[in-house]
């Protein structure tokens, strides 16, 4: 949110004055800013009364909140999934099912009352049935024309992050499903003209979005999915809806971000497929070197595999300073000439 | 001191050394990155473990694979290995620490051939019963990983062994560590820098035959009562690659007593209980070391770690040194700083790549810092 709405450069600098240095991740620097001075656009988060993080995204996220721990002086709980090289091993399994039990002790003796584990229950079946309606959602953007882009994806995507497990999410992406089969019944598509189909890489430019998105238009391109959006329901396959609990472990563990390059390369060529991509975007961001680190050897997996070309932007998911729109706009440009060559026009 | 030529020739050049252990044939040579890799295991197996770090070379390979936002230790080591500096090694070790070295290991793997490759994912947090039963089941499954990969079994004589031969080396480590704390004069910090990065690389019997030879002659040299007179300063941080620094720190009026570094203190410190099942043993020295700030053993304990090492060492200042790009250690800096100020323990924070910045700016800097003390 701080990001899209163009808030995180200042509070970026905030951070900086704090003695956070400039090359640290854009969210923390801008959340841990936020927090002294209630900033951003909703004017802060409430104060929280303990915190929960799970380092499956990044090792950044641990150092992040135990910087938030220590601020607002409340127990922090860290699930800890080790990261999955080349496969999820028994012992790994183990540790983070265990912790799922110590996650539920933490729970109970910060809140002071017992887990309900009907309840639990329910809300195993609610998240699952929010991540398959959010990825029925995505795959209808396989139709040509697509009926929404990536960039619609970035703004739908607030409720599967935030309200996972809600009944809200349901009602949500059900009335959205709709929408879009209409428009593919309708032959609508996000962009008035659609003659190529692009796939974008990494966490969005957040303060970039609307600009990027009216750009690849201009050209008849429409970016029709994403590696980012689609992680939110990328390890449905781990989950038994019968047992939620226990196969929460291995879906928390084995997510896009947590896994070998090789497999996420594996991944977004199946993406390719599957969606009828044309070329691929990159956005290789200072802030996630998890997700960025290994994107010159994914490109080269791609073009070896499947022949289109790829276009690295060099930028900031919130951090506007790491943006030269100039040099962007010629690397798009000359990129899009690339891809109409290929396709004939 | 002539003992020392053999480790400033080595700390100088690793690879050479390691090319010429390669040629006499002895055992196999396993690299490893940081100071959380399980070195007992793979000297029981009867390999040898041999530290990779960034050879200072310039960047060229290692780029097609690397933004320029990445520390200088995963490019220059991947860049190091891609041209062939690392070809004696029969297989290289990553331990989880941080998002680089974890996506280095990745493109390691896919890259460069020649070597096995075994990742030993760690736990992140080391202060919880489940992160301690997993701890011994990585080591565990490491142990097993190894003998399959070198084609051999570990007995757990080799292994006791091993135990009992690193934390020798330690001890030795240690020891002339505190020589040096007490009469920082004994001997310089490049000296001390050039032994214990060599030690990460060298044969242990060759450690255990130098080491004690070394301390020798210290304790002959602090006979010699003269008052020491730099300013006693810590040195904090990750790696670190070079040894002028320790120069320049002289030469500015301060003196290395001790450090909290990864390639420093936090090698040696804590030994692995030779009484115990060994892997739990071993387990039980990575959950109870000085902590890597990639790991996570509370709140405020790197902080109160820095604070009692000052204390303890007498020390009038810290120094930070960081690799740019190395967000564990950006990201403690703000806090640990502020303890530090809140305790009156001055301090600097220096950042720096590959290469140092220049040395009349590194000159300035420390001894604006050094004669505040």
């Amino acid at each position: 949110m701080i990001g899209a709405s163009k808030m995180g450069v200042g509070l970026c600098e905030t951070a900086e004055g704090m003695g956070y240095s400039p090359d640290l991740c854009s969210y923390a620097r801008s959340d841990i800013a936020c927090a002294t001075v209630n900033g951003g656009p909703i004017g802060g988060l409430p104060r929280p009364d303990m915190l929960v993080c799970c380092n499956n995204i990044c090792g950044t996220v641990l150092k992040w909140y135990e910087v938030q721990a220590r601020y607002f002086k409340v127990p922090l709980f860290i699930l800890d999934t080790p990261f999955c090289h080349v496969g999820f091993a028994d012992e790994a399994k183990r540790y983070v099912r265990r912790q799922l039990d110590e996650y539920i002790l933490f729970l109970e003796k910060t809140c002071g009352r017992k887990m309900d584990n009907n309840r639990l229950k329910e809300v195993g079946k609610l998240s699952l049935e929010g991540q398959r309606l959010w990825q029925a959602v995505l795959n209808t953007t396989a139709n040509r024309p697509a009926p929404m882009s990536a960039f619609d994806a970035f703004f739908h995507l607030a409720l599967i992050v935030t309200l996972r497990g809600t009944r809200d999410v349901i009602d949500y992406y059900s009335q959205l499903l709709i929408k879009m089969k209409d428009r593919v019944a309708r032959g609508k598509g996000a962009i008035p003209n659609e003659k190529y189909r692009l796939l974008w890489d990494n966490i969005p430019i957040w303060p970039r979005t609307r600009w990027l998105s009216q750009k690849f238009a201009s050209h008849d391109a429409c970016l029709v999915a994403d590696t980012y959006t689609s992680a939110w329901c990328g390890t449905m396959k781990y989950i038994d809806e019968n047992n939620f609990f226990d196969s929460m472990a291995e879906a928390y563990t084995r997510i896009y971000l947590n896994i070998g390059i090789d497999e996420m390369a594996k991944q977004v060529l199946e993406m390719i497929d599957k969606y009828q991509i044309d070329g691929i975007v990159m956005h290789s961001n200072r802030s996630c070197k998890p997700y960025s680190i290994g994107q010159y050897d994914i490109q080269k997996i791609i073009e070896k595999e499947r022949g289109i070309p790829s276009l690295m932007i060099e930028a900031d998911m919130v951090d506007e300073r790491s943006f030269a729109e100039s040099q962007v706009e010629t690397r798009i440009d000359a990129f899009m000439e690339v891809i109409k060559q290929r396709k004939g026009r | 001191m002539t003992l020392l030529a053999e480790f400033h020739d080595i700390a100088c050049n690793p690879a050479a050394y390691g090319k010429k252990l390669k040629k006499a044939g002895n055992r196999k040579i396993v690299g490893y990155f940081c100071s959380y890799a399980p070195e007992e295991l793979i000297y029981a197996a009867g390999a040898h473990p041999f530290r990779i770090f960034g050879t200072g070379e310039n960047i060229q390979l290692a780029d097609a694979h690397f933004q320029a936002y990445c520390c200088s230790l995963v490019r220059g080591s991947l860049e190091a290995a891609l041209v062939g500096r690392f070809d004696f090694l029969d297989g290289v070790v990553f331990p989880h620490t941080c998002d680089s070295i974890q996506r280095l290991s990745d493109i390691w793997r896919m890259n460069v051939k020649g070597s096995f490759h075994l990742d030993v994912v760690l736990p992140v947090k080391l202060d919880t019963p489940s992160a301690k039963d997993y701890m011994t089941d990585v080591l565990t499954r490491c142990k097993s990983d190894l003998e399959v990969k070198l084609g051999t079994t570990i007995s757990d004589e080799n292994l006791k062994k091993a135990l009992r031969t690193y934390n020798q080396i330690r001890k030795y480590i240690r020891e002339i560590y505190e020589m040096k704390s007490a009469d920082p004069d004994i001997l310089r910090g490049a000296d001390i820098y050039a032994i214990i990065k060599a030690s990460m690389v060298m044969e242990c019997d060759r450690l255990l035959t130098l080491l004690p030879l070394v301390l020798e002659e210290l304790k002959k040299k602090n006979n010699i009562a003269e008052p020491p007179e730099g300013k006693r300063v810590i040195l904090a941080g990750g790696i670190c690659n070079h040894p002028d620094i320790y120069r320049i720190i002289e030469e500015a009026g301060g003196a290395v007593v001790w450090d909290d570094l990864c390639t420093g203190s936090r090698y040696f410190e804590n030994l692995t209980e030779e009484s115990k099942d060994p892997l739990t043993a071993l387990a039980l020295r990575y959950l109870t070391r000085p902590v890597c700030p990639a790991k996570h053993a509370g709140l405020f304990t790197r902080a109160e770690y820095i604070v009692k090492t000052a204390r303890e060492r007498n020390a009038q200042g810290v120094i930070f040194l960081f690799l740019k790009f190395c967000d564990p250690h950006s990201f403690d800096y703000p806090y640990i700083k502020e303890i530090l100020d809140r305790e009156g323990i001055p301090n600097i924070k220096l950042e720096v790549e590959d290469q140092l910045p220049s040395e009349g700016q590194l000159q300035t800097r420390f001894e604006t810092f050094i004669h505040m003390l």
